[in-house]
């Protein structure tokens, strides 16, 4: 079974390329389709609906939903398995633009639109540095120029990284994100696969549902307004 | 990308919406030919372009191929817009970028690694020559009019992208001056084709294509059959732009009209 995790910020296209994958590989291959989000999700009913393909989701509700991705991924796994899946898609909620859902043995593909700006590949930078291919969506509604200049934002943010550009609607330029999936190796052993990086920091004081605002109120990792550096520290 | 490198980019024909093959073997296109689409809303014209734009091969609805040179092109064509040999100039006449006209120029300079440092001021002025708002360097990029930003990008694809082929989704609908674009792509040497409703702009092309359910249902070669309707309505425009221009200023027009 093959492993692919789609991440991107909200209402970037993230479905419309999961339809053109199924569209495209449905016929051949079985495909299960697993939704991580925070509070309210439905594409898994839509796509099960349009192609009778076992679909499930999970809220990761208080989690972050990479915390939430790691913990149900083996589970996940499982039930693809059971479903006799040749692919298993993960699409995850990716909010919080530090998400990094990726995991080893698997396709990593960040989806974003072009017509988000042109500092979003670099606002989204892990999600992009951490991914095997970049799919543009709403490539239709932007111009030769625009094209270029966000493609190389991405590529600033990672130069390797496999760009795909697409009206995800139409399927344009969808072949080589295709290729790309057949490519793929199978899952070769569940037990060793391991989210490629660090996911954010985890527990603080807010985390634990306190809520006043103010560092001085606060524990562990705190920040100032000022002399903050880019990363938390712990206090 | 050398516009010498590219001899000829071939369509060959794919089918209509109900399934039948389109009225054409293949379509071939040289640098300086110019080519109109032709058609009802709906017909297939964006379809078409869009074909050639992304290489399709039999893998769109339409069922196209589109070769370079008489073959499949480099994948590099198609996945590297820096190498592509095709810009789009769609109806879109908003840009997204929050940059000022020249750092979004010159980012785009940036990205297709040209060392020449006039770039920037060239384009612009050949901008310049299309419209008749001037388009000021340090302005934003989204506060361009309709017109402002479609003359940008064709002079952009003519002295940045410096592609080979250029299309024009509907040039005539965002108030740029459209026989002096089509003359000066002409002198660049560039194949263009226009998806147009506009009479002028398919009488000025060489070759029209006429769409109809979702595929080509013919291709005119006027050959000069076509000159004196051309002059008459190179006449007509000449006299619509001058009155718009007046109305524009505020003008009544009274008296004779047709001079």
């Amino acid at each position: 079974m093959k492993l692919i995790i789609i991440a991107g910020p909200p209402s970037c296209g993230k479905t419309a390329v999961v339809k053109q994958i199924i569209k495209n590989k449905g016929n051949s291959q079985q495909i299960a389709y697993l939704k991580i989000d925070v509070t309210r999700a439905f594409e898994d009913e839509e796509l099960k609906q349009e192609f009778g393909i076992p679909t499930k989701k999970v809220y990761s509700g208080d989690l972050c939903p990479d915390h939430a991705s790691v913990m149900v991924m083996k589970d996940a796994i499982e039930w693809a398995g059971e479903e006799r899946a040749d692919i298993l898609i993960v699409e995850s909620a990716g909010l919080c633009l530090r998400c990094s859902p990726y995991t080893t043995q698997s396709l990593g593909i960040v989806v974003t639109s072009a017509v988000n700006g042109i500092n979003t590949p670099l606002k989204m930078a892990p999600m992009i540095a951490l991914a095997d291919m970049a799919v543009v969506t709403r490539i239709d509604l932007v111009s030769q120029a625009e094209k270029e200049v966000f493609r190389e934002r991405i590529k600033e943010v990672n130069e390797d990284i496999d760009i795909i550009e697409t009206n995800a609607v139409q399927g344009t330029g969808m072949r080589y994100l295709l290729r790309a999936i057949e490519e793929c190796p199978d899952i070769h052993d569940p037990d060793k696969i391991n989210l490629r990086g660090a996911p954010p920091l985890g527990v603080c004081t807010i985390c634990i549902g306190k809520t006043d605002i103010g560092w001085q109120k606060h524990f562990g990792v705190i920040r100032k307004l000022d002399g903050a550096d880019y990363l938390y520290r712990g206090d | 990308m050398n516009s010498e490198m590219i001899e000829e980019i071939t369509v060959l024909s794919g089918k209509n919406r109900s399934g039948e093959p389109e009225n054409f073997d293949e379509i071939i296109i040289r640098p300086g030919d110019t080519l109109s689409i032709v058609g009802p809303t709906g017909s297939g014209k964006s379809a078409f372009i869009t074909d050639i734009e992304i290489f399709a091969r039999n893998d769109t609805a339409t069922g196209r191929t589109i070769l370079v040179n008489g073959e499949h092109p480099p994948e590099d064509y198609i996945r590297d817009p820096a190498k592509k040999p095709v810009a789009l100039i769609t109806q879109n006449t908003k840009c997204l970028a929050d940059l000022k006209v020249h750092e979004f120029l010159e980012m785009h300079i940036k990205s297709r690694r040209i060392a020449e440092t006039e770039l920037t001021g060239k384009t612009i002025d050949l901008a310049n020559e299309f419209t008749g708002e001037k388009i000021h360097p340090d302005v934003k990029m989204t506060a361009l009019s309709g017109g402002q930003t479609r003359s940008l990008m064709v002079a952009d694809a003519i002295t940045i992208s410096d592609t080979p082929l250029i299309l024009l989704d509907e040039v005539e609908n965002a108030g740029i001056f459209k026989d002096r674009v089509i003359e000066t792509l002409k002198e660049y040497n560039k194949a263009l084709i226009f998806v147009t409703h506009d009479p002028m702009v398919s009488l000025m092309s060489d070759r029209r294509i006429v769409m109809k359910n979702g595929g080509v249902s013919g291709v005119l070669e006027p050959n000069g059959r076509e000159d004196e309707a051309l002059l008459k309505v190179i006449e007509l425009d000449r006299i619509m732009c001058r009155m718009r221009e007046q109305i524009r200023a505020g003008e009544m027009i009274c008296g004779q009209v047709f001079t």
